[in-house]
């Protein structure tokens, strides 16, 4: 049986603003409980929220940045539910005309690409957070979040599997820091993601669906789609029907769990909130804003591969994320256009890698001794990109060999010395390039391997390596190996 | 259209108000009543009108994003019925 997977995924992404969404109050994150709670945020009688113009800057990037269209005119709307973290008994959203309407992203998973659709993107205000443990059977109340600015994004259904969702959750991440709109922290709640999860047997209409909520880590929404699209699948094939939900995802069992069927499920009685006249959103305003947004990574992705050649898939590596991009640019900018193909490479395979595997060695053996003490720093770039850029010169003008630039590069990540000269000259890696002290280590390597001499002779081609890689060797890599092939090929009358 | 005291039932429980048996009749006729003035609104020809999301025809002010409001915990807190380490308490909620 071919069963089709039908994923739309609704994102929180919580707005890089200074004040709350309606009112001046504070939105850092880890204060002390109810700090930044003002008469507005806990509702107290005869007050008026005001919209912060920063909120809508934010979302008129976000609207531009996925070619979406910004509504010129959008309406505030009341979303009606009743909970102790929400004091106003109602949810301050956009309803029936959003601020950011239609656009989309572009994902890969794998070679594929895709264009994930987007509905639509709405500014709302975040709750509060309830305490159930430690107050002899009351909930406690901490109303800092209250208030706290979010653009609310969801996208058509056009995900067809765990990993597309969560592609598209990591290209969304990316894109929003990238523009700046949100600093992208998932363990303080800055991107929650909802998965609508369905499924199908080929060329039926639309399944039901059921929506996994808060799903704070892309390893979580991987497994926890998996393990939704697997039971409902069981459910359909043993006759059950699969009724509308909302479930929780528990990291523990690996399991999904029903919160609450529709039959009990919220009528949220939306209607345009008194309180808040229309927003109004002109050309000026967007001009304006679109006009101080930085370069978008799909037009510095193709800009990447005109200017400096470079493929498509090294491109769209460079540019998944923010700092990787900038990281990029400034060592190019250092190393000089004619090393970018270099500088390229040096960054995907070497800095990239020592940030999501950890640092290896010039064999590519794990570095024990890599962290010292501090976090893994899987987000920090532990070599400053001037330094890798001298590094990259140094190789290209012959000082040091390749091999011995990954060990200079290995001693910089690992402790944080960005001295490259210094490095070299510690470590005594300058590359032997003098004719006459190479001529005699060879003569050395020559006398001592007459069988590989020998058998090179008789036309055996691998000998000639086992003769070059001798001569590294005794040079510690030092050698230019260009200038040991030329040389032993002189001597060997090749 | 009229409400039935099975509409009332569920508009209280949703809004979280208990209503007695004579309340709720009471609530019932307030309500249908409202509903009767709408009744009046909706049979007007609106054809050709754009709606309007507000009765006063103007367009929302924006405030810069600026923190403006200090810590007035205390003062906020010295009228809650209950409060503990900084948090309001309330009776406990379960999903």
């Amino acid at each position: 049986m071919n069963w089709e997977v039908v994923i739309g995924i609704e994102t929180h992404v919580q707005l890089r603003t200074q004040s709350k969404i309606f009112s001046g109050s504070s939105i850092a994150f880890g204060a002390e409980p109810n700090v930044q709670a003002n008469a507005v945020d806990i509702a107290l009688p005869g007050v008026l929220p005001v919209l912060n113009r920063e909120a809508v800057v934010c979302a008129i990037k976000f609207g531009l940045a996925v070619g979406a269209t910004i509504a010129p005119r959008s309406v505030f709307a009341r979303k009606n539910y009743f909970y102790p973290d929400l004091p106003k008994g109602y949810q301050i959203s956009q309803f029936e005309v959003p601020v950011v309407a239609g656009g989309g992203l572009n994902i890969r998973v794998g070679e594929q690409e895709k264009f994930v659709h987007l509905t639509r993107a709405h500014l709302e205000e975040d709750a509060g957070k309830s305490l159930h443990e430690d107050f002899h059977g009351r909930s406690g109340i901490d109303l800092n979040r209250a208030g706290t600015p979010l653009l609310e994004i969801v996208t058509e259904p056009d995900m067809r599997s765990s990993a597309e969702a969560v592609a598209y959750a990591r290209a969304l991440h990316a894109l929003v820091q990238w523009i700046g709109i949100c600093d992208g922290n998932m363990q303080e709640g800055s991107f929650r993601c909802d998965a609508n999860v369905s499924v199908r047997r080929a060329g039926e209409p639309l399944g039901t669906r059921r929506e996994i909520k808060n799903l704070n880590s892309f390893r979580f929404m991987q497994q926890a789609i998996d393990y939704e699209v697997q039971w409902q699948i069981n459910e359909i094939s043993e006759g059950r029907a699969i009724r509308q939900a909302t479930v929780l995802f528990d990291p523990d069992s690996g399991e999904t769990r029903a919160m609450r069927s529709k039959e009990d499920a919220h009528d949220y009685r939306y209607f345009p909130d008194p309180d808040l006249l229309p927003l109004e959103i002109g050309a000026d305003w967007i001009a304006e804003v679109k006009a101080g947004m930085p370069e978008l990574p799909q037009a510095m992705q193709a800009r990447l591969q005109t200017e400096y050649g470079l493929s498509a898939y090294d491109a769209a590596i460079l540019t998944a994320s923010r700092a990787m991009a900038d990281y990029f640019v400034a060592a190019v900018a250092a190393a000089g256009a004619a090393n970018a193909k270099a500088v390229a490479n040096w960054v995907i395979n070497d800095v990239r890698r020592s940030m999501v595997d950890g640092l290896r060695d010039e064999g590519g053996e794990p570095v024990a001794s890599a962290v010292r003490g501090d976090a893994p720093g899987r987000d920090v770039i532990r070599v400053p990109a001037e330094a890798l850029a001298l590094l990259i010169l140094r190789i290209a003008e012959g000082v040091i060999s390749n091999a011995s630039g990954k060990k200079v590069f290995v001693e910089m990540w690992s402790t944080s010395d960005s001295e490259v000269d210094a490095i070299i000259k510690r470590m005594d890696l300058t590359q032997v390039s003098d004719a006459s002290a190479l001529e005699a280590v060879i003569d050395g390597i020559l006398a001592a391997n007459q069988k590989s001499v020998e058998e090179f002779r008789a036309g055996k081609e691998k000998a000639f390596n086992a003769l070059v890689g001798q001569a590294m060797k005794a040079t510690k890599g030092k050698a230019n190996p260009q200038q040991v092939n030329d040389l032993l090929k002189k001597k060997l009358g090749a | 259209m009229s409400l039935t005291p099975e509409d009332v039932s569920r508009i209280a429980l949703l809004s979280r108000i208990e209503l007695s048996a004579a309340e709720r009749e009471t609530t019932r006729e307030q309500l249908n009543g409202i509903l009767g003035f709408i009744e009046q609104l909706q049979a007007i020809d609106t054809a050709g009108i754009e709606p309007m999301a507000h009765a006063v025809d103007v367009v929302q002010r924006l405030r810069p994003d600026v923190v403006t409001e200090t810590d007035r915990r205390a003062d906020f807190q010295a009228v809650a019925p209950e409060t503990e380490a900084g948090l309001y308490l309330v009776p406990k909620v379960i999903e």
